[in-house]
């Protein structure tokens, strides 16, 4: 080991080199110049300059969640670290690995009210994994490796460095990232396997059974969603998955019933409702997924997979709880499902597979196919025929188009689908679209997006062009928040409170105003030809306005506070009720 | 389905750096857990940890959350619920200022008798009494001298350990 003397700023990057760091994304300000000194005598760190740290942290996301690495992000002091803020809790929402390195004031200044000092490890305790305020030079390197060790580890996600600019400067020794042994926190990866024989024999003896899984599937590996899709098949149960797991099972399957959910389809919900055991892998039991608690799957025996033992029995009490990574407890499944020569019940399946088909035919997802106007479920249909056999990657907004795109475009592969799930954030899409692309350059990346959602923060078209980032920008234009109008409508008589997109820009002015390439279409027929012309750009981000049926509303529905089997087919389905005032109050 | 709330003293073990007692503090803020009770100080000065004792109380799958909650926490080495793992032992220290002369100083005098507690200040006005005992014993007392002239009490909280040879 070398005893050689770097700088702060020094060991920061040798750091994250041997963290395998490729691509950071940042912004410069005065508390981190040190390190912005250090990145410009390098080549093999990639900064990526954003508009908005905001956006440097989804992008980061959109990074880690296409390529199954930790992303990386650099912000100044004070408001680059406070508007860093709604990324990191939107990483630690979704469980998504990030290492968010923040400058701080020198540490004589702390606690002073200096220049664009924020208590940052105040702020981010809550919004982070775990959070680290380094005082001593000596501790920078092993505190570094320490926060990729907890942001990948276990549940992942984010973590954040303070950095006092004094620490930068100052003088230290460097220590590799040797096998991180951390002191306290282990994450337990391999199950009981005790419990995993029990889930076995339940899984057995199923009559109607179904698989509900989640973003732990995807968070363990591609290799976990293989796993998965051989003990489906295997089993030949029926799956659903939350918007987190989609494509952790190949959608093109026959027993793929499509997301569940507040906007999952018909039989995926009343699979939930009616089956006896559900098998919960690496999920967990959201809101949006159960609907009214007591009445989710009853009468059913629930199987939970979770590496976060703090997910088991919060919501929905569980009969066999396994706490271990996805992956690990797949693999343990699958052999003693062998090994033991189980089958499932083939006539009771076969009952099962006839009453789900009888729900699959109600074709729930399908709407009002109209020459008259776009109809948004009509502009993803055709993306998703034109990019069939690409190599492409989704991201999304925040609404109406972001279920849609749940509903109406397949995944056959984990990792290709990034939306914002666990916080919701509006503005997510764009710049996590730019670390996809920039991970991936030869893939096609689409945003499908809202006019809302874009204008959040659609500076990082900015980012996007500098990098040459074909990203390209697939915006429904309804001219309204259309879930905050569906929910105006069905909740609150029609009262459309501040949820118009008024004094919109010319989209395709815009995007020619940047150097992109704007494309509009306000006809059905023009549909086809403008995602082609889109698929054509492959140098610079494509802006695509689709001007959509302002009035559509995303079906199928459980109005808040319903049970799965209260599911609202579409608009001649009015609630059964008024929805009740417990429902109401929810989100 | 009325679900139990029952009180639970949970001992958490951590490492003795800036900023966990607030992460353990947000944890129930955030969260929307009970704390009745908290107590923290170092206990191995050469690994730097420190011990915390809280005191809680929530249905049965709250309890559990907590503690799972807890044990989360990167710095967090250890979390036992001495309620749940056996027979445990509880103690507050209380110290208890109570201001009088006359019979009412007499009484407040023999009543610490009867408590054990001890005379760590006196004047010719005034007495501090430090008391040892359970949460019940010390509330028992506090509630016998706001009839004879308390002042004010400062009270530790709970701190707590399991009986027996076994260790955390």
């Amino acid at each position: 080991m070398s005893e050689q003397k770097l700088t702060g700023a020094q060991i920061v990057i040798k750091a994250l080199k041997d963290q395998g760091v490729d691509i950071i994304f940042g912004y410069p300000g005065g508390a981190v110049l040190p390190i912005y000194d250090a990145l410009f005598q390098q080549n093999d760190i990639k900064h990526i300059l954003v508009r908005h740290e905001q956006a440097a942290v989804h992008a980061a996301e959109g990074y880690a969640r296409s390529t199954g690495k930790v992303g990386c992000v650099l912000v100044t002091s004070g408001p680059g670290a406070t508007n860093a803020v709604t990324g990191l809790l939107d990483a630690l929402c979704d469980s998504i690995p990030i290492v968010c390195l923040s400058g701080q004031v020198p540490t004589h200044l702390i606690g002073n009210d200096a220049f664009q000092e924020a208590d940052t490890t105040g702020i981010t305790r809550p919004c982070t994994k775990h959070n680290y305020l380094v005082k001593d030079v000596n501790q920078l390197a092993r505190t570094l490796h320490e926060a990729f060790y907890v942001a990948r580890s276990g549940r992942p996600g984010p973590v954040v460095v303070d950095l006092p600019k004094d620490v930068q400067f100052a003088d230290g020794i460097y220590v590799p990232p040797t096998e991180v042994k951390h002191k306290t926190y282990r994450p337990q990866v391999k199950p009981e396997i005790a419990r995993v024989e029990e889930a076995i024999e339940l899984i057995a003896s199923a009559k109607r059974p179904i698989f509900y899984t989640g973003g732990g599937v995807i968070n363990a590996g591609p290799f976990a969603a293989k796993l998965l899709t051989q003990f489906v098949k295997t089993t030949g149960f029926p799956i659903t998955s939350t918007l987190m797991g989609l494509g952790a099972f190949p959608a093109s399957d026959q027993q793929w019933l499509g997301m569940l959910g507040m906007h999952g389809t018909y039989e995926a919900n009343l699979a939930m409702y009616n089956c006896d055991v559900m098998i919960n892998i690496g999920a967990r039991f959201d809101d949006r997924v159960t609907g009214k608690l007591s009445e989710f799957a009853p009468g059913s025996k629930k199987i939970h997979v979770d590496i976060d033992p703090s997910s088991i029995n919060k919501n929905v009490a569980v009969d066999i709880p396994i706490v271990g990574d996805c992956g690990a407890v797949l693999e343990d499944m699958l052999r003693l499902w062998k090994a033991k020569q189980k089958r499932a019940d083939q006539t009771a399946l076969k009952a099962w597979w006839g009453q789900i088909e009888g729900w699959r035919a109600r074709n729930c997802l399908n709407y009002n196919r109209t020459e008259s106007v776009i109809k948004p479920q009509y502009a993803l249909e055709r993306l998703r025929e034109a990019l069939r056999g690409k190599d492409h990657y989704i991201t999304t907004e925040v609404g109406q188009h972001q279920m849609w795109a749940a509903q109406f475009l397949p995944f056959d592969q984990p990792n290709r689908w990034m939306t914002s799930g666990g916080l919701g954030t509006m503005g997510y899409g764009l710049p996590a679209a730019i670390g996809a692309q920039l991970a991936h350059p030869d893939a096609i990346v689409v945003d499908v997006s809202g006019e809302a959602s874009f204008l959040m923060n659609m500076q990082e078209i900015g980012t996007a062009v500098q990098y040459r980032a074909p990203v390209k920008i697939f915006i429904l234009n309804n001219k309204y928040m259309g879930m905050v109008r569906q929910w105006q409508e069905l909740l609150h008589g029609s009262r459309y409170s501040q949820s118009y997109s008024e004094a919109l820009p010319d989209f395709v002015k815009l995007a020619e105003a940047w150097g992109c390439v704007g494309l509009r279409a306000t006809k059905v027929e023009e549909v086809d030809q403008v995602i082609q012309k889109m698929l054509e750009v492959t140098d610079r981000p494509v802006i695509v306005d689709i001007a959509v049926d302002e009035k559509e509303n995303c079906f199928p529905m459980i109005p808040g506070g319903k049970a799965h089997n209260e599911i609202l087919l579409g608009p001649d389905d009015s609630p059964s009720d008024a929805t009740p005032e417990d429902g109401m109050v929810l989100v | 389905m009325e679900e139990k709330i029952e009180k639970h003293t949970i001992a958490v073990l951590v490492d003795n750096e800036p900023g966990v007692l607030a992460r353990v503090i947000g944890l129930f803020s955030g969260r929307g857990y009970n704390i009745e009770s908290l107590t923290v100080a170092e206990v191995n000065n050469a690994d730097h940890l420190s011990r915390i004792t809280l005191v809680t109380s929530g249905t049965r799958m709250v309890v559990e959350q907590i503690k799972a909650q807890l044990d989360r926490l990167v710095p967090v080495h250890k979390v036992h619920d001495l309620t749940d793992e056996g027979p445990s032992v509880e103690r507050e220290l209380a110290l208890v200022k109570v201001a009088g002369t006359g019979e009412k100083r007499i009484e407040a005098l023999r009543l610490a008798d009867i408590f054990k507690a001890k005379v760590v200040d006196a004047t010719l006005t005034s007495f501090v009494f430090e008391l040892t005992g359970t949460t019940a014993e010390v509330d028992d007392f506090v509630g016998l001298m706001a009839q004879l002239g308390l002042v004010e009490a400062s009270r530790t909280g709970v701190v707590a350990m399991s009986k027996g040879a076994a260790g955390f």
